[in-house]
């Protein structure tokens, strides 16, 4: 039997990995507005589907209301800037520290809960954030808030498109900078504990409500970071951005990329952007095929198309030790009964 | 007061479609631990169905209320029962062990189920056939019309005998046995997909049911109106105690009349919020719900 190597990669891989960063670096130089304008929404999937991926993939919680997040990033930063002339690096913070205040309010007590009710409660705490802003009037109702001023550093005024692209990209890389230490750090070890065997984990000492709402909160802070850069790129948001459909693409963004992985989430928020865009012609059957692609995706490949290579690798480990003492076991029976 | 009592009588009408619908919800997951999400757009289904079978039969000139109502009616519910088994031999059971893909896999047939909806029929509002009116008896200033009386009769009729069905008769026992222990049972001799099965046909039917009536009472419908009430009735579910056919009844009036009250006193723009605030403090403070009982996670 192959020994399982932890560090080999095919030149295919390599090669695609080449390719990806060449298309990041080169689009703003030789991509046109529209080009670069699907360019940086794949960034902010990209930042979305890593923040979601550290509540789902890292510490198997399943969140559906992850919009809401997004919504208050998003609203925080549009309102602050809007009806009180704050700069957006000052109300960066505000939005991250009001994102992870929600996430408190709302992990403490449900975290506790079984995992498919935590699904529906966070399913509801979404519509409930999503009805909240389209009926009060100092978030401007169902209209939002426009006029959202540019970003500035120094007297530069981030206001082309190529300008915004860089921003979203120097978001999307400390995101993807977090999430890969996340991973590695303390807290990762004990998320990979919790989501295989939760009592085993227990058991271990570690308190997994605890290192459960550590996730869901930095979960939140990602998405409430990539809510603000995203109110300050269209500079005019509303609810319709933050409905339960939003929630599932994000979902999907990290379902389709396998989760877990730092590299499936990329590939997956590539693909969640570019294939409706690609498909704008058939926009009618769009969510349809949307639909049905989950259900066959679930069926025929439930790992997503670039799985982590993390909970891959300890399972072909067990496999592998697994097989050998199955071989040992087999191999002595017959001097035993002989 | 009169406020109150009027609301009540709305809310005991649209909780009845709650209920009806919650049954779904509580006897898949009673069963096979699944959160149907797709069980709300089962229902826009049979509404859809329901509207179909009324344009034939008006094609047909046949025009007397009542048959074509209750034809309307028996049609949706077979065909909507039987898509329901469909969808769980094709999206669910081969998915049964996996957790997380089964729910995943509910979403997608949910949007599925929306989006052929909006493509097959309409994006925007169909108008249901205008049968009954508004007339009825009146208690006081209190108006009930006889719609309202007859849903409310039909949707209790139905789950009583659902609950015998469930507590009286050997395939009932089944599906009791399924819920508490699903090797056992099979050891037992129960041919336990064709159970599974009779559950998800069961469920749909009722969804059916409530979907065609839904459509009498509100005159429209549209490819996303199960996606709320889907939750709102699971809410019901919850609040009852999930896994619970009386607690899924009691949940689903209790939320429709709440919502009524929450309507009446405040504005109807808020009562999707209170109806999912009462979710999350019913799961956070008795996640069991009124009538549940106590569900350790083991899986």
């Amino acid at each position: 039997m192959k020994v399982p190597t932890g560090h080999s990669y095919s030149p295919y891989w390599v090669a695609l990995t080449v390719a990806v960063v060449l298309v990041a670096i080169g689009l703003p130089f030789f991509g046109d507005a529209y080009l670069i304008d699907v360019g940086t929404l794949v960034l902010i999937y990209v930042m979305l589907g890593l923040g979601l991926n550290v509540v789902v993939g890292y510490a198997g919680l399943l969140d559906l209301g992850y919009a809401a997040f997004f919504a208050i990033g998003a609203y925080v930063t549009a309102l602050l800037m809007v009806r009180y002339h704050l700069g957006f690096w000052v109300t960066l913070p505000v939005a991250a520290f009001t994102t992870a205040l929600s996430g408190v309010i709302i992990g403490t007590p449900t975290l506790r809960m079984r995992s498919d009710y935590l699904a529906i409660v966070t399913l509801g705490f979404g519509e409930i954030v999503r009805i909240a802003a389209t009926n009060l009037t100092f978030t401007g109702g169902p209209e939002g808030v426009y006029g959202i001023p540019h970003p500035t550093i120094g007297s530069l005024v981030l206001r082309s498109p190529r300008a915004m692209y860089f921003l979203g990209m120097a978001f999307a890389l400390l995101v993807l900078a977090g999430s890969y230490n996340l991973a590695r750090s303390r807290l990762g070890r004990a998320w990979l504990a919790i989501r295989e065997d939760e009592a085993a984990a227990q058991a271990a000492g570690i308190y997994p409500v605890y290192f459960k709402l550590m996730a869901y909160v930095l979960g939140a802070v990602f998405a409430g970071a990539a809510g603000s850069f995203f109110a300050v790129k269209l500079t005019a948001i509303n609810p319709s951005s933050f409905t339960f459909i939003q929630s599932v693409t994000i979902l999907m963004v990290i379902i389709l990329g396998g989760m877990g992985s730092l590299p499936g989430v990329i590939l997956g928020a590539a693909v969640i952007v570019i294939l409706p865009e690609a498909l704008r012609a058939f926009d009618q059957v769009r969510m349809l095929a949307f639909g049905i692609g989950l259900i066959v995706l679930m069926l025929l490949r439930p790992q997503g198309l670039w799985p982590s290579r993390i909970g891959q690798i300890e399972r072909r480990a067990v496999a592998t030790s697994e097989a050998s003492a199955a071989a040992g076991v087999s191999s002595d029976t017959p001097s035993t009964t002989g | 007061m009169e406020i109150a009592l009027q609301q009540m009588v709305n809310g005991l009408t649209v909780g009845a479609f709650y209920a009806l619908i919650a049954l779904g919800y509580t006897m898949v997951y009673g069963i096979i631990r699944l959160i149907n999400f797709a069980h709300g757009d089962i229902y826009a289904v049979g509404a859809f169905f329901g509207l179909s079978v009324y344009g034939l039969l008006a094609f047909l000139h046949i025009e007397n209320p009542v048959l074509t109502t209750l034809l309307a009616l028996v049609v949706s519910m077979g065909c909507t029962g039987l898509l329901g088994v469909l969808l769980y031999r094709v999206a669910y059971r081969p998915l049964l062990h996996a957790r997380l893909s089964i729910l995943i896999s509910a979403i997608g047939v949910s949007l599925t189920l929306e989006y052929g909806l909006f493509l097959i029929y309409s994006p925007s509002f169909l108008v249901y056939p205008h049968l009954f009116g508004r007339a009825g008896p009146s208690l006081g200033s209190i108006q009930i019309s006889w719609l309202q009386a007859v849903i409310f009769v039909s949707s209790i009729v139905l789950m009583t005998a659902l609950y015998l069905l469930v507590h009286r008769t050997k395939i009932g026992m089944a599906m009791r046995a399924l819920a508490i222990n699903q090797d056992a049972a099979r050891l037992m001799g129960i041919d336990v997909n064709r159970v599974i099965g009779l559950t998800f046909f069961l469920g749909s039917t009722l969804a059916a049911f409530a979907g065609v009536l839904t459509g009498l009472y509100y005159s429209q419908i549209s490819f996303l109106m199960g996606f709320l009430v889907g939750l709102k009735a699971f809410t019901a579910a919850v609040l009852g105690g999930i896994g619970n056919i009386p607690g899924a009844v009691l949940g689903g009036f209790l939320l429709g009349i709440l919502e009524g009250l929450a309507a009446g006193y405040f504005s109807s723009r808020w009562k999707d919020v209170v109806a999912f605030g009462i979710l999350i403090i019913i799961l956070v403070v008795r996640p069991r719900g009124l009538l549940g009982e106590r569900v350790v996670e083991r899986m």
